[in-house]
């Protein structure tokens, strides 16, 4: 892989997720005829962020301080190893599908132990429910994947969303939709959107990502949103790459199409929130099996 | 010479309880039993490497007067893959014992449970390299006697003597049928030898063999549902024998398993779905139990069982293919398994020592009532941490490789013509996906509940990091597991010889189509380093303000408040209730100035108590009139084995 190509990749993977966040917050505003914040804002509030001193509890250990860190560097090696505008990732073994996943394991288990490390009872609950949600959409994530690795014969990311998705909806398009829709609840859900948390209620009880978060201030919680911004980039980028429609004629080409892709994602996501209303948090987990029992159609689709 | 040096290994820590009387009862006869593991462990693992590097096949036998049996010994590949784990958790399990179970304070029961400890590692290394069934049967007797004997060590405890029991009534069925399943391999080969490779798989009798070995072995590895001894046992023996029975002793039952599977030259399919079956039903009600479990050690006993499922999928991924012909399966299969018994053995054997060291300086193994350790006991709080992220499957530690091996080998799967497996191995992805993320919410529960947040009773003075002999065998273990995970392409090829004993006659797999690993070794010690860097410089520019926690404006919140236990894994065992059957007793609060009130919620033993306590129950009552024949006394006992044997001997000779 040229270095011109992974330097892109890393600058895009780095610099493009708050971008995201605007698009979606942009996308609410102009559904509920508001003007909304600039499209930048999240960079500026980062920027800001990480200018400021903390305040952090009492309770706390070092671990409260590494969940943040450890979470946004997971996040970005599991980066490395999805192909974005590329024709392929800059990092690519077999079985690398696995280690992504768990790599956002590994985030989450981090991230939920600093909420649990300040000793407050919300956050404890946020952390439960992170816990819990994901037993359910770790196994829609990997039955997705079962999916892919079964239209591709391959065993990495790499190959796997390389070439177009395009090819896939050709070949296996019954499968390929309902590993699309799949996945896109998977993102919803692994990314704290509606329906399944709602990032910007003001009732802590309700919420479940930024309730883990409560206690975090100034550097660190600016880590946690760059953090949350790179994990909607990395995992958004499956759905995309399995859409993309044609193979671009030259790089340049490639990643535009990825960038605009990506934003038409995030408006996606922001329509989603604008139109649909959280669901009731014992309602979660059926949208998740369903999610999983979609792949699973495909994969038995594909067992003919 | 390799067998000569595990024989070494296996006579010292057979004598090792009984020469460290010699010296009293002074902390030196502590150091001299310690001293003699050690010596024990170097010869035995020197053994074992050397065989597994430098495979050589050396049977070395000797006369022994015992009808049918025979001295005959080999340590081969896989015969060393499981005797690494048995020497260093002998020699690590005596140096916590130092700090633990000291021989000063608690003499009697100290000096007993080091010949205990001892004879439990003889015997399992003297299986594991026995070529002869009635030698392998005296291993295994001793090592399942030996551990009743360790476990019920502390027999003043009414719930120590039924775990005992239960252990005890478990293994007998269990040799039982062990017995069963080689008197029907003599019958298949026509001798007592164990190193058999051509019998024929396509008869009553081998379908008999195999079904007997699961049940057998089953018993002793604790697979759903032939577990029932194993969470009681685990959580009422002394914590250093848990450690030994959570991370090697249960591995025997595995270790019996693959033996036995590896004499057949052909496999029916259905032997591999059979274990795939079990393999998934034990991972995913062994860790939903363990959720549900408020008990320190006994949430760790059943993550055994899931481990021991995860161990058993990597056979089943083995078994079909062998049956349908793929190396690659073979391969990845065995070896995910074989890993997997190593690093549970590592993994679990740090968790349970720390869980000891927890509590030694609380004396609780109550979940709900801990808290906040992480600030008296940072050591602890640590390499709990490490164990719990390797137990859980998390990169770059030692479970995750494992667990990558079959993910491997189930999705290759996907690509090759094997029809009706291939969709049943895929779909054992998710379940396997489904399995780490709840052992990772089970973890998460453990260590948020006992390290973080506050205390939820008062600590006293006492709860203080234990001496450095507690400590030192927690830092090897953790060592091992990051070890293994930053370097997670040598195991498959070191296990590849042992995997290819396992796959009868089989090709190898072509070295050119094993997966390379070495970039993903690059990925973790970058992911390592980076986390590293990051976390200095983000310690170096932090300025720091300490305030109380924000409660969302509440203004006297009490530890008590905290998410505890129960309601973290609420949910969970909420999704899992029809197989849990969680029993919960909630206050009816109908006034409006309600007082105190209690909840409570428990997840029993399912299988224990509301199936074969029942139907043991009606058995006994059925066989009473037979109860006035026990007369209790030896010579009428003898007196029916005589008879007994000359009829048997009139009937078959």
């Amino acid at each position: 892989m040229p270095v011109v190509e992974i330097l892109t990749h890393l600058a895009v993977l780095l610099l493009m997720p708050p971008l995201l966040l605007g698009v979606i917050v942009k996308t609410k505003a102009a559904f509920a005829g508001r003007k909304g914040a600039p499209l930048l804002q999240m960079y500026f509030d980062i920027w800001k962020l990480l200018h400021k001193d903390m305040v952090i509890s009492r309770t706390t250990t070092w671990i409260f301080l590494a969940g943040p860190w450890v979470t946004l560097v997971a996040v970005f090696v599991a980066g490395l190893l999805v192909p974005l505008g590329g024709t392929k990732a800059p990092i690519s073994f077999d079985g690398d599908l696995v280690l992504f996943a768990y790599l956002l394991g590994l985030g989450r288990f981090f991230t939920v132990l600093s909420a649990f490390d300040t000793g407050s009872a919300f956050e404890g609950m946020g952390g439960t429910r992170e816990a819990t949600f994901a037993c359910l959409a770790e196994p829609a994530l990997f039955m997705g994947l079962l999916v892919l690795a079964r239209l591709s014969a391959s065993l990495s990311l790499g190959t796997m969303l390389g070439g177009t998705g395009a090819a896939y909806f050709s070949t296996a398009p019954a499968s390929a939709a309902l590993v699309l829709v799949s996945l896109f609840i998977v993102v919803l859900a692994e990314n704290c959107r509606i329906p399944v948390d709602d990032p910007t209620t003001h009732l802590e009880l309700t919420m479940i990502h930024e309730v883990m978060v409560l206690d975090h201030s100034g550097p660190v919680y600016g880590v946690i949103l760059q953090g949350a911004a790179m994990k909607l980039l990395v995992m958004g980028a499956i759905v995309v790459r399995l859409v993309m429609p044609v193979r671009a004629a030259n790089a340049v080409a490639g990643w535009g199409l990825f960038a605009i892709i990506m934003v038409l994602l995030a408006i996606a996501i922001g329509v989603v929130e604008s139109v649909i209303a959280r669901l009731q948090m014992r309602h979660v987990p059926r949208l998740l099996v369903a999610a999983c029992l979609l792949s699973g159609f495909g994969v038995i689709l594909l067992s003919r | 010479m390799n067998e000569l040096l595990v024989c070494c290994g296996i006579c010292l820590s057979a004598t090792s309880g009984i020469i460290a009387l010699l010296c009293g009862r002074g902390a030196a006869s502590d150091r001299l039993f310690s001293g003699q593991m050690l010596i024990a462990a170097i010869c035995g693992a020197l053994g074992a490497l050397r065989s597994l590097f430098a495979p050589t096949s050396s049977t070395f036998g000797a006369v022994w007067q015992v009808p049918g049996g025979q001295f005959l010994i080999e340590v081969d590949a896989l015969s060393a893959v499981f005797l690494l784990p048995v020497f260093l958790l002998g020699v690590l399990g005596a140096c916590y014992g130092m700090g633990y179970y000291p021989v000063e304070r608690l003499f009697d029961r100290a000096k007993r449970l080091r010949i205990y400890f001892g004879l439990i590692v003889a015997a399992m290394a003297l299986l594991l390299i026995a070529k002869n069934s009635v030698l392998f049967l005296a291993g295994w007797e001793v090592m399942a006697i030996s551990a009743f004997m360790a476990l019920t060590v502390e027999d003043e405890k009414p719930e120590v003597r039924e775990a005992g029991l239960v252990y005890l009534v478990a293994t007998r069925i269990g040799t039982l049928a062990v017995i069963a399943t080689f008197a029907l391999l003599r019958v298949q080969s026509g001798s007592f030898s164990l190193t058999l490779s051509n019998l024929s798989a396509n008869s009553g009798l081998a379908t008999a063999t195999f079904l007997l070995a699961f049940l057998g072995f089953g018993l002793k590895a604790g697979l759903f549902p032939l577990h029932v001894w194993l969470p009681a046992a685990h959580a009422n023996a002394p914590t250093h024998i848990s450690a030994l029975m959570s991370g090697i002793l249960i591995k025997m039952g595995i270790y019996g398993l693959l033996r036995v599977t590896s004499f057949y030259v052909t496999i029916p399919l259905w032997w591999g779905a059979f274990a795939l079956v079990l393999a998934v039903l034990s991972a995913l009600l062994g860790v939903a139990f363990a959720l549900g479990q408020h008990d320190f050690k006994r949430l760790l006993a059943y993550h055994s069982v899931e481990n021991i499922g995860i161990i058993l999928l990597g056979i089943a991924i083995g078994l079909i293919g062998r049956a349908s012909g793929a190396p690659y399966l073979v391969l990845l299969g065995y070896a995910g398994a074989l890993l997997h018994v190593i690093n549970h053995g590592l993994f679990k054997a740090l968790l349970f020592l720390g869980a000891g060291q927890v509590i030694e300086s609380t004396g609780s193994r109550n979940l709900e009532g801990l808290g906040g350790l992480a600030r008296k006991l940072p050591h602890t709080a640590m390499l709990f941490l490490i164990g719990s992220m390797a137990i859980a499957g998390l990169p770059p530690l030692n479970g995750f490789v494992s667990e990558l091996y079959l993910y491997l080998a189930m999705l290759k799967a996907q690509s090759m013509p094997l029809g009706i497996s291939s969709i049943a191995l895929g779909f054992s992805v998710p379940l396997l996906a489904l399995v780490s993320a709840m052992a990772l919410a089970c973890f998460v529960k453990v260590y948020a509940v006992v390290f973080l947040g506050e205390p939820r009773k008062p600590l006293t003075r006492t709860t203080k990091e234990g001496s450095w002999t507690m400590r030192l065998p927690q830092y090897v273990l953790a060592a091992l597991c990051v070890t293994i995970g930053l370097f997670p392409q040598i195991p498959l090829a070191v296990l590849g010889t042992s995997c290819s004993l396992l796959g009868g006659h089989l090709p190898l797999l072509e070295p050119n189509s094993v997966p390379n690993l070495t970039t993903l070794s690059y990925l973790h010690l970058s992911l390592l380093a980076l986390v590293l860097v990051f976390g200095a410089i983000a310690v170096r520019v932090t300025r720091l303000r300490s305030v109380p926690t924000w409660d969302c404006g509440y203004v006297a919140p009490s530890p008590r408040m905290q998410y505890g236990a129960a309601s973290i894994a609420a949910d969970i065992i909420a999704m899992f209730k029809l197989m849990l059957r969680p029993q919960a007793s909630s206050p009816k609060i109908d006034t409006m100035w309600a007082g105190r009130a209690y909840f409570k919620s428990v997840v029993p033993e399912v299988v224990l108590e509301q199936a074969l306590y029942p139907l043991v129950r009606g058995f006994s009552g059925l066989v009473a009139a037979l109860r006035r024949r026990q007369r209790g006394t030896a010579h009428f006992y003898l007196l029916v084995l005589v008879m007994t044997l000359l009829a048997m001997l009139s009937i078959w000779r």
